[in-house]
C-alpha cells in the first residue's frame, strides 16, 4: 500500500463538534479562518472568543479556545470587560449583522472609540438568519425578507448601513477591512486580513474589525451557488471590498 | 484603625477596593456618582481597572465578561440604571457569574426623581430580568454596615456564583458618617475559579461561560440547579435584626434608611410608654421569614414602613400567613418619613384597638 501523507486537516482551533450551520452558508469557512489564524499566531491557548446571538450563537462549542456567550449585541462590551482584566489575552467577538449593525451598534462603536485591543469578526449576510430571515440594517434595497415582503424600500427603512465605512471614521479604531469568501482567491485574501487584525491585537496596537460578506442561501431562498453569485452581483457592488482604515500603515508613513 | 468620616458612595467604593475588587465598570447616574468618581481615581492607584462605559447596558456586560474571566468585579448605579442592567444581570445569573452590584435607589417610575427611595424593592427582590433567578440582596441601614457588607459581598457572590445586590437609597449614598474600614468581616470558604475563561488554557480543557440551553431538559436541569442556590440562601443565609421586640405590643417592619428613622420613632414611643419593636430585614432577598417565627405573643400588630407606596408589604403578608393585622405607612417620591409621622401612625393603630 502506498504511503499516505496528510496534506490538509482541520485546524486545532476548531473542536470536533458538528457545526449547526445550513448547507452553503459561509460561516464554516470563516470559522476555519479564525481558527487557523489563532493557531498560526500561536495564541490559541490564551484566546477568549465571544459568541453573540444569531446563527453563530452556538459557536462557543465550535472553537477550541475559551469562549463566552454574550447577550444580543453586547459582545464588544463583554470583550472589553475581559480584555481590561486580561490584557495579555487575545479576545475576539464573532457577530452577525443583526447583532452588530442593529441591536449592538452602540457597543461596537464604543469599543472602537476606546480603541479596545480586541478583534471583531463581523459577518454580513444582509439578513437575520437565526430568527428566520427578517430585514437587517444591511438588507439591500429591493431585497425581500420576512419583514420586508415587498423588498426593502428606502422611503420606509432608509439605505443599508455600511459598517466598515462607518467604523473607519472612528478615530480610536486601528484597522478596518471588508473581505469576501466567495471563491478561493478571496478566502486567501480574507485570511490575510484576519491574520493582520489578530497580529495588530497581539502587538497591542488597538481595535480591529474585519467585515466578511457572507451568504444565507436558506433565507435568501437560493441554492448555495446562486447565493454566492447574488452576493458577488449585489452585495459587493454596494459593500466594496478593501481596507477602510489602517492606522499601522498611517504610522509607518 | 480609627474611624474615618466619609460620604456613603465613597465609603462603599473604598470598601470594594479593600475587598480586592479587580475592576469597576459603570455609567454616571445620580445619586451614585461619587462611587465611580472615587473608583476612577483610586482603582488606578492600586493597579486595578476602572472604566466608564457608554451605557448601563454596556457596563453590566463588561462586568459579565470580566467576571467570566475570573476577576472580582463591581458596578454601581441607581434605579433607572439598574433597570437597564437587568438584561445583563439575568445573563450573569444564568451563566453563574459572581459580581457585586450597588443600587443607590432614587424615586421612580421612569426618570422619577433623584431623591432617596426604596421603590426598587420589587425590582431587586424578584430577580428583575427574565427567567427564574434571584440576587442575594443586602440592605444596610448605616455606612458602617454598608462597608462591612460590601467587603463580605464579594465572597458571597463568589460562593454562590451569583450576583449580589447592595440595596441602599440615596440617603446612604449621600450622607456622611464615621466608618471603620478594618473591622473583621466573615471570610467565606471559596473554591478556586476553575471554571473561568481566564486566558490561560495551558494544562486544562477549554472553559465556556454560557446561559444558553436549547434542549428543554437541559434548561430545566439548569434552572433546578440554580434553584438549589436560592433554596440554600433562604435556608441558611437569611439576615435580620430584632430591635426592642421582647415586650413589644406592635412591631415595625422596615429596612435600610427607613429602619434607621424607625429606631428614633421607637425611642419616642418608649418615652410615651408605648412598647414598639422592629424587625429589620438585612437581606431583602432572601426575605427573613425566620424573624417572623420569633415574634413574641405580646405583639398584636405589624406596621410595614417603606419609602415607596407598599412593596415589601407583600413579602410580610406571605410570611405572616394571616396571623397578625398588617398596617402600612410609606412616603414616596423621594420623601424620607419623619420619625414623628411613624409615631403618629403607631398611635393611630394602637388607639384603634
Amino acid at each position: 500500500m502506498a504511503k499516505t501523507k496528510t496534506i490538509y486537516e482541520k485546524s486545532n482551533g476548531l473542536s470536533d463538534a458538528h457545526l449547526s450551520y445550513c448547507p452553503g452558508c459561509t460561516h464554516g469557512i470563516i470559522h476555519k479562518l479564525v481558527a487557523e489564524c489563532l493557531v498560526e499566531l500561536d495564541v490559541l491557548d490564551r484566546t477568549i472568543g465571544i459568541s453573540s446571538v444569531g446563527c453563530s450563537a452556538l459557536n462557543y462549542d465550535f472553537f477550541s479556545c475559551d469562549m463566552q456567550q454574550a447577550a444580543h449585541g453586547r459582545a464588544p462590551a463583554v470583550a472589553t470587560g475581559i480584555k481590561r482584566v486580561k490584557p495579555d489575552s487575545i479576545v475576539f467577538t464573532y457577530q452577525g449583522d443583526g447583532d452588530l449593525a442593529s441591536i449592538g451598534i452602540a457597543e461596537a462603536i464604543h469599543a472602537a472609540h476606546r480603541g479596545e485591543n480586541v478583534t471583531i469578526v463581523f459577518v454580513n449576510n444582509a439578513i437575520y438568519g437565526m430568527t428566520g430571515g427578517q430585514m437587517a440594517p444591511t438588507t439591500l434595497i429591493g431585497q425581500k425578507t420576512t419583514t420586508s415582503p415587498d423588498g426593502r424600500e428606502e422611503a420606509h427603512s432608509g439605505l443599508p448601513l455600511k459598517i466598515s465605512e462607518m467604523m473607519a471614521t472612528i478615530p480610536g479604531a486601528t484597522y478596518i477591512e471588508r473581505v469576501s469568501v466567495h471563491n478561493p482567491k478571496h478566502v486567501i485574501k480574507a485570511k490575510k486580513a484576519l491574520k493582520k487584525a489578530f497580529e495588530i491585537q497581539k502587538n497591542k496596537q488597538g481595535f480591529t474589525l474585519i467585515e466578511f460578506i457572507s451568504t444565507c442561501p436558506v433565507n435568501w431562498g437560493m441554492k448555495p451557488k446562486d447565493a454566492v453569485d447574488w452576493a458577488v452581483d449585489n452585495m459587493i457592488p454596494y459593500y466594496p471590498l478593501g481596507v477602510f482604515k489602517d492606522k499601522t500603515n498611517e504610522e509607518a508613513n | 484603625m480609627a474611624k474615618v468620616l466619609m460620604k456613603g458612595n465613597e465609603a462603599m467604593a473604598l470598601a470594594a477596593i479593600k475587598a480586592g475588587a479587580d475592576a469597576f465598570y459603570g455609567y454616571p447616574i445620580t445619586p451614585q456618582n461619587e462611587l465611580p468618581e472615587y473608583m476612577s481615581k483610586h482603582m488606578k492607584e492600586h493597579g486595578r481597572v476602572f472604566l466608564q462605559s457608554e451605557s448601563e447596558v454596556a457596563a453590566i456586560n463588561m462586568i459579565y465578561g470580566a467576571a467570566g474571566a475570573g476577576a472580582r468585579v463591581i458596578t454601581s448605579s441607581s434605579s433607572p440604571g439598574i433597570a437597564l442592567k437587568q438584561e445583563g444581570i439575568s445573563y450573569m445569573a444564568g451563566a453563574e457569574l459572581p459580581a457585586v452590584i450597588v443600587n443607590v435607589m432614587r424615586g421612580g417610575p421612569g426618570l422619577g426623581g433623584i431623591q432617596p427611595s426604596q421603590g426598587d424593592y420589587k425590582q431587586i427582590t424578584r430577580g428583575g430580568g427574565n427567567g427564574d433567578y434571584y440576587l442575594y440582596s443586602l440592605a444596610p441601614e448605616s455606612l458602617q454596615e454598608a462597608v462591612d457588607l460590601i467587603k463580605e459581598s464579594f465572597d458571597i457572590a463568589d460562593y454562590f456564583r451569583n450576583p449580589v445586590m447592595i440595596a441602599v437609597d440615596g440617603l446612604i449614598g449621600q450622607m456622611m458618617e464615621p466608618v471603620d474600614f478594618e473591622l473583621e468581616t466573615p471570610k467565606w470558604d471559596l473554591p478556586k475559579k476553575t471554571w473561568a475563561t481566564d486566558g490561560n488554557q495551558k494544562g486544562r480543557d477549554k472553559n465556556i461561560i454560557n446561559s444558553l440551553y436549547l434542549d428543554p431538559n437541559d434548561l430545566e436541569k439548569h434552572d433546578l440547579k440554580l434553584k438549589k442556590k436560592y433554596d440554600e440562601m433562604k435556608r441558611d443565609h437569611q439576615r435580620y435584626e430584632l430591635i426592642n421586640m421582647d415586650k413589644a405590643d406592635i412591631a415595625i417592619v422596615a429596612f435600610g434608611s427607613t429602619a434607621r428613622v424607625c429606631r428614633t420613632s421607637i425611642q419616642l414611643l418608649e418615652e410615651e410608654g408605648i412598647n414598639c419593636g422592629m424587625i429589620r430585614p438585612i437581606t431583602i432577598y432572601p426575605f427573613p421569614s425566620k424573624a417572623f417565627d420569633e415574634i413574641p405573643k405580646s405583639v398584636k400588630d405589624l406596621l410595614v414602613v417603606e419609602m415607596n407606596t407598599g412593596q415589601m408589604i407583600d413579602d410580610v403578608k406571605i410570611v405572616n400567613e394571616g396571623k397578625l393585622p398588617i398596617h402600612f405607612y410609606g412616603r414616596s417620591g423621594g420623601i424620607v418619613p419623619e420619625a414623628e409621622e411613624i409615631v403618629e401612625k403607631v398611635k393611630e393603630i394602637m388607639g384603634g384597638e
